[in-house]
């Protein structure tokens, strides 16, 4: 089906099962611990044996020798394969760090040998025997020394965000040289990890030159194609499976070393091998939100209309690396006729930097919107106020582009109502509880809304069941669900009667999870098999499949009724189709608006800041399921909070890799430090999206929070930190004297 | 994780035999800290003696008035423990700062008071640590060192003590008692049980190979206000970067012990002279003589910053 004119009144408009707030289909699989993640996957094939990877001791330089005779000889060992023993591998589409194979190192922890023994405990001691001998090379460690040879790059976070090396808009100098009020401030966000809870893992098993992978990864058409490429081998000869995911957060939209390995360690050991990545891997194997150096500059007029905004991001990333997309906000959330964003990219020899939930917006809008929280200040106005006098319902940089749907303000002016902003002392450190500094603050979320072209399979069964089938994950979002109720809304079914079966990739091609894309397009898909099921389903009855109403299990058209289940009396009905997207995405800019509301306390003497609430109020178009929203928001919301107080990959600058590589040392916020937290959806349909109406909500619920968080702690101390994470020592020393 | 054997003890004598017998025999108790250790082969013992069927598990009265806490008691049930609770809240309140519920469950006082540094480079065996393998080198002092120590290090290592407990019990003045092979026993102050790191930053502790604690007992207890304020960059479930446990009496007199600045809880007792006249004076005594790196010199300002909420929230 093909998307290219808005939606009309529709199937899905009923709402008789969308936009409810359903539990999870997959619920009690998970609480019972019975959903099978890519490492209990005992069942699908016999006789598994253990890998477990070697990683790089050096951070870069070249393996001259692995020394495995020790390690052959130790307990249960089955096969060793060293990096020296293949070939370079070949390069995923979206990896920029080879995974294994060769003598290069060019990151620290990079695979340099897999063990495959009969246990895990003894893959893992074996390994320990594993003897590399290295050439160390000298490496670029330190971003902020190498940012002054940074060189400008254009890119695209492959996630829904881009900009160019250099783009401009009217005349940026000018203005802002001419402008009466001016920000001019340096803002910096550091490495992150996705700590998702489920580490990498696969099972692989070959069956003669066939590879079948059970893995936790969030796109499987692209893991397929780049597990293919990565081997060498026909794409038509792997098979990935990745049903259940715990968490993903852009670290498992690629093909990683554990899916490289398995694959490989079980060929050497002529067995299906399991492997996972240990915690204290994962950090320096796989990939990292990168860290970023962003400058910004805003020129106002006394009444607070932008004039001129400039954002310039700096970030690194090994050669041939993409920049962290910092920008590409700016290009679009507030007016001004003169602007300009550029973004720089430094060589770095630390691990890959890639994708990590709202790659882009996340770290850009820390900086962005603490930037207009000051510019407000400087102007003497409201930051919501502020805010509100430079929206535009039109992209800046082509104003014959209007948003599809863009309400911002009303995002900021509920929150404002609802949070009770009013109550706000606009005078930063006055409000006092005890030994606590309280303070709140605001900022605009925003994310793009992404078109990935969709498909599914919907098949009616015998027994009058539908049966959904796609590639499409479920990364913990909820996916399962709002496709079977997409399913059974289009269908006329209760939930019960819908199956939804994922992430195979036997199954047609969908979307996939990342960029908090996956919901509207891959219902989308689904509903466009419907439509075509609807239609083989009214022909098999005999009905004219224009008119014909799916409801209540049963098909009716003018004075006919048949149960649905007799369409497939002879045998189920399979219908396929996706969607695809025409050009409405280039008449529209189609985006997702939140409003950030977030109130802290600063303990007085240590300079501690805890959360005490937070609220999000989102325009995201459709709520396909207002629970499951939810969720994803407040999750987001959480990471928000890490990411503002305490979230930290610790770079040692002359060793050259992440050192607080466990979650002892990377700390993410824990029950303690999120209590309370209020999300409200705005009542929005946008029917340039999908015939679903939907947009994602994944990636908003993080964009701002950081800058929220940290506009919340200078109201509360008058002390105004630009570097994240807000840790109490870049507060002790400016905090009110206490002794 | 290396291969080891695997032996039960049924009395402390004979513990403490077996660990002197045995070449790199090493106690178990509740496991939180020895096993993340071997799976990482930081420690690798040839011989493991479990520990945890010692009775060691009661807190008993001592003649004196005290509390006599055994060895294997879990973390759990020492800072549930009523008399803990009514006459030593110092020690209930650290206890409950550290870790998780799960891991206090599992954790012993024993284990607790021995277990080690939280070091990021003593974690990772690619690195040179002096404390994991002598003579490697520090690669802390020149690297990544926010969490690590200000004061008391040396230039061979600066790591910390990183635990809560035995914060409370330095302030408490409790007493360590071991038992070793042929029966001896002895009676170690915890001021002189943990070691500064010096030259030889891997011995953590004065025990000897084979020794074994038996128990930790409390002298009276000495009243007052018990504060443990532990600060740390997410409200639970981490490691301080600085903690307090101080008892504070009407007077203004008390006592001071600080945890996450050094090899040991730091605690100096002609700073407590100080108090009366507030947390300035005492930080400044505490803390003379600190050295510490550009990552963690806010540590000396929080010591003081920390023991100010402490005293106020004393006189409050
Ligand atoms: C994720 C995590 C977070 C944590 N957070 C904190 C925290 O915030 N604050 C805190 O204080 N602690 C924290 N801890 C540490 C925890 O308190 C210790 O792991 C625990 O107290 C160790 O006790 P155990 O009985 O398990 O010791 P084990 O692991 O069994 O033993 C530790 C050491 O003590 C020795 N040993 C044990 N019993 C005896 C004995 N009777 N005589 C002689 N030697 C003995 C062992 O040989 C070993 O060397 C944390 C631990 C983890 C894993
Ligand atoms: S501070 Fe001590 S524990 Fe840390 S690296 Fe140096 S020697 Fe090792």
């Amino acid at each position: 089906m093909k998307f290219d004119t808005p939606a009309t009144t529709n199937p899905i408009d009923q709402l008789k099962v969308v936009g409810k707030p359903i539990d999870r289909i997959d619920g009690p699989l998970k609480t019972t611990g019975t959903a099978p993640y890519a490492y209990e996957r005992h069942d699908v094939a016999p006789n598994q044996a253990y890998g477990y990877v070697v990683g790089s001791a050096i951070p870069k330089g070249r393996v001259n020798a692995v020394h495995v005779q020790e390690a052959m000889g130790a307990p249960g060992v089955l096969a060793i394969v060293s990096t020296l023993n293949v070939p370079q591998l070949g390069l995923g589409r979206m990896n920029t760090a080879r995974l294994f194979g060769g003598a290069e190192i060019q990151h620290y922890h990079q695979a340099v040998a897999v063990v495959v023994a009969e246990t895990f405990e003894q893959a893992r001691a074996a390994a320990m025997l594993v003897q590399v001998d290295y050439a160390g090379a000298p490496g670029k460690y330190d971003l902020a020394q190498e940012a002054p040879n940074a060189s400008p790059v254009g890119g695209s976070s492959g996630e829904g965000s881009s900009a160019g090396p250099v783009d401009r808009v009217g005349n940026f100098d000018a203005a802002f040289a001419s402008a009466v009020v001016k920000l001019d401030q340096t803002y910096t966000t550091p490495d992150e990890t996705h700590a998702m809870m489920e580490p990498f893992a696969t099972v692989a098993a070959w069956d003669g030159d066939k590879l079948t992978v059970w893995t936790s990864n969030q796109m499987v058409a692209w893991g397929k194609g780049d597990l293919a490429k990565t081997l060498d081998i026909p794409e038509a000869n792997v098979r990935l499976v990745s049903p259940f995911i715990g968490g993903g957060f852009g670290g498992k939209l690629f093909v990683r070393a554990d899916v490289a390995l398995a694959a490989i360690g079980a060929r050497a050991a002529k067995r299906p091998v399991k492997l996972a990545l240990t915690r204290p891997m994962i950090a320096n194997n796989t990939t990292h939100r990168p860290a970023t150096i962003q400058r910004i500059r805003i020129g106002a007029q006394p009444d607070g209309a932008i004039t001129a905004i400039a954002h310039e991001s700096t970030s690194g990333n090994l050669p041939k690396g993409k920049p962290e997309t910092a920008v590409a906000q700016t290009k679009l959330l507030y007016g001004g006729a003169n602007r300009l964003t550029s973004m720089r990219l430094a060589v770095l020899d630390l691990p890959e930097g890639n994708s990590m939930r709202a790659p882009g917006e996340a770290p850009g809008l820390m900086a962005l919107e603490i930037a207009m929280d000051e510019m407000a200040e400087k102007l003497g106005m409201d930051p919501i106020e502020f805010r509100i006098k430079n929206d535009t319902q039109v992209d800046p940089e082509k104003p014959d582009r209007p948003f599809s749907q863009r309400q911002l303000v009303q995002c900021l002016r509920q929150g404002a109502e609802r949070f009770g902003w009013k109550n706000r002392n606009p005078k930063p450190g006055q409000v006092q509880d005890g030994r606590w500094l309280v303070g709140m603050g605001v900022a605009a979320g925003f994310r793009n809304n992404q078109l990935t072209k969709s498909a599914a399979r919907v098949r009616l069964e015998t027994d009058g069941k539908v049966t959904v089938e796609t590639d499409m994950t479920d990364i913990g979002t909820g996916t399962y669900t709002i496709i079977a109720q997409t399913a059974a809304e289009m269908m006329g079914l209760p939930m019960n009667r819908v199956v939804v079966k994922l992430g195979d990739s036997d199954y047609p091609v969908s979307a996939g999870s990342g960029g908090q894309w996956g919901a509207n397009n891959s219902t989308a898909g689904v509903f466009a098999a419907s439509i075509k099921l609807r239609e083989t389903v009214a022909g098999r009855l005999g009905f004219n499949s224009a008119d014909a109403v799916f409801a209540d299990g049963r098909v009716r058209s003018g004075n006919r009724d048949a149960a649905l289940a007799d369409a497939a009396r002879d045998g189920a009905l399979v219908a396929e189709d996706g969607i695809e997207y025409g050009d409405l995405a280039k008449k529209y800019q189609q985006s997702t608006f939140a409003g950030h509301f977030v109130e802290v306390g600063v303990d007085s003497f240590t300079g501690e800041t805890r959360v005490r609430r937070m609220l999000a109020v989102c325009a995201a178009g459709r709520i396909l399921n207002p629970k499951s929203a939810r969720s994803q928001v407040i999750g987001a919301m959480t990471m928000g909070v890490g990411a503002a107080l305490m979230e930290e990959l610790a770079v040692d600058t002359k060793r050259g890799f992440f050192v607080n590589h466990d979650l002892a040392g990377y700390e993410v916020p824990v029950h303690a430090d999120i209590p309370y937290q209020e999300v409200v959806f705005l009542d929005e349909t946008d029917p340039i999206s999908s015939p679903m109406k939907a947009k994602g909500v994944g990636e908003l619920g993080l964009c701002g929070v950081g800058a929220a968080v940290a506009n919340a702690v200078y109201n509360a101390t008058g002390v105004r930190v630009r570097d994240y994470p807000l840790t109490l020592d870049k507060l002790i020393d400016q905090l009110p004297q206490v002794a | 994780m290396k291969p080891f054997t695997f032996e039960r003890a049924r009395t402390p004598a004979e513990a403490a035999e077996a660990a002197s017998r045995t070449a790199g025999a090493r106690f178990i108790a509740g496991g939180t800290n020895l096993l993340d250790l071997m799976k990482l082969q930081i420690e690798t013992p040839a011989h493991l003696i479990d520990v945890n069927g010692l009775a060691l598990d009661r807190i008993e009265d001592t003649p004196d008035g005290g509390l006599r806490i055994g060895a294997l008691v879990r973390n759990t049930d020492m800072a549930a423990d009523a008399r803990v609770r009514r006459a030593y809240g110092l020690l209930s309140r650290a206890v409950v700062a550290g870790a998780s519920g799960q891991l206090r469950n599992q954790a012993t006082t024993a284990g607790n008071l021995l277990q080690r540094t939280r070091c990021p480079y003593f974690y990772d065996t690619n690195q040179p640590c002096n404390k994991r393998q002598p003579g490697s080198g520090c690669a802390a002092i020149a690297g990544v060192s926010r969490q690590l120590a200000v004061i008391g290090g040396s230039d061979a290592c600066i790591a910390t003590h990183p635990g809560d407990m035995a914060v409370a019990m330095r302030a408490l003045d409790a007493t360590v008692e071991t038992v070793k092979a042929g029966g001896a026993t002895r009676r170690i102050p915890i001021a002189g049980f943990h070691r500064l790191p010096g030259d030889m930053p891997q011995v953590d502790t004065v025990l000897e190979q084979g020794e074994l604690i038996t128990a930790v007992t409390l002298p009276p207890p000495v009243g007052g206000k018990q504060i443990y304020r532990k600060v740390r960059d997410r409200a639970s479930y981490a490691f301080a970067l600085v903690s307090v446990a101080a008892v504070v009496q009407p007077d203004g007199t008390g006592r001071v012990a600080v945890g996450g600045v050094a090899h040991k809880p730091w605690r100096v007792e002609a700073a407590e002279a100080e108090m009366p006249r507030g947390a300035k004076a005492v930080a400044a005594r505490l803390m003379q003589g600190a050295n510490p790196t550009h990552d963690n010199a806010f540590k000396v300002t929080l010591v003081e910053r920390t023991l100010a909420a402490v005293l106020a929230e004393a006189r409050a």
